[in-house]
């Protein structure tokens, strides 16, 4: 099984994607994706600040000759939305591998699968390289991959809600079926919820809000880092069965 | 080589703009980079290349945006 993450082409040492939102300043995002050990990071598209033109920009932070970003479509609730600002997006960085979610409301922030999967289709057409943002629907998940969807990207819960991984059965099911990369997107609260979904065989994590809004988020991009390695080879490795009753670990030959 | 004024609506914001000819024009008069910023003129992205080559006219509406910050 190849040691690395392979996603349209690219290749990733780094299974771990961080999000550039909600951190106290750049700065402090830049040094999060270090000690993460992230090699692609999330972006959002917005207008410029015309008005104040002297607040720090992300490039100058976050290098994006050594960050792959990925470009997202947050805020987006139909199909035409999200391909307008991923085509803003793909002329902005000169790109083309891009996060698409289309989102229902703002309560949920839960995926539109019918306009996501529309997008996806009309994207693909048009060159992009898509990884997307769905619900853990495996039926959904497999028309996203037939449509040539370049990741698979199930939320683990609601997006910045922390709650992990509330349906690690259908997160297990969409691994099976799926041929492409599969990346936990959302709902991540702590490494243990990290390791939980590289255990189940994801390909990956992206988490913004667990780092960002951790007390120290350095020291829980550190944590996430092993968390998602430790996931990955447990998951390598081949758990033990489960059993109901104990099996001592020591001979019973010899007892005195 | 027509030099005026022009009325544009740039991110939601009507503003006057002295002796802009093209898209080039206007990112420069904005002091911004055209490297890091994506252009759309009503509704239609400009390509970075034809900055120079695509003429701004009275009412045109335009969307400048480039990354921030997101998960």
């Amino acid at each position: 099984m190849s040691a690395s993450l392979v996603i349209a082409g690219r290749e990733f040492r780094s299974r771990l994607i961080i999000g550039t939102g909600k951190y106290k300043t750049y700065e402090e995002n830049a040094r999060a994706a270090e000690a993460a050990g992230a090699e692609m990071v999330t972006v959002a598209v917005r207008r410029v600040n015309l008005t104040d033109r002297d607040k720090p920009m992300l490039v100058d932070f976050l290098d994006p000759k050594k960050y792959v970003y990925l470009p997202n479509t947050a805020g987006c609730f139909t199909a035409d939305d999200a391909i307008r600002t991923l085509r803003l997006a793909r002329e902005a960085g000169g790109w083309s591998l891009v996060k698409l979610e289309v989102l229902a409301d703002q309560k949920t922030l839960y995926p539109e699968m019918e306009e996501t999967l529309k997008a996806a289709k009309l994207l693909i057409k048009d060159g992009f390289e898509v990884m997307v943002y769905c619900s853990d629907d495996p039926v959904y998940a497999r028309k996203l991959e037939d449509a040539g969807c370049a990741a698979i990207m199930p939320l683990g819960s609601l997006i910045g809600s922390g709650l992990g991984i509330l349906n690690p059965v259908n997160i297990r099911l969409i691994v099976e079926q799926s041929k492409v990369p599969v990346i936990v997107d959302a709902g991540v609260g702590t490494a243990s919820d990290a390791a939980v979904a590289m255990e189940l065989g994801c390909d990956g994590v992206l988490m913004n809000t667990a780092i960002a809004e951790a007390k120290d988020p350095i020291l829980m991009a550190s944590a996430m880092k092993h968390a998602v390695i430790a996931g990955r080879e447990a998951y390598l490795a081949g758990r033990m069965a489960k059993k109901r009753y104990a099996d001592p670990s020591s001979p019973l030959a010899g007892l005195i | 080589m027509d030099v005026r004024d022009v009325e544009l609506i740039i991110n939601g914001e009507s503003a006057r703009y002295d002796g802009l000819r093209t898209v080039s024009d206007l990112v420069a008069a904005l002091g911004l980079e055209p490297k890091k910023l994506a252009v759309e003129l009503n509704r239609a992205i400009v390509p970075k290349s034809a900055y120079g080559a695509t003429p701004l006219s009275n009412g045109d509406t335009l969307e400048i945006v480039h990354f921030v910050g997101g998960g």
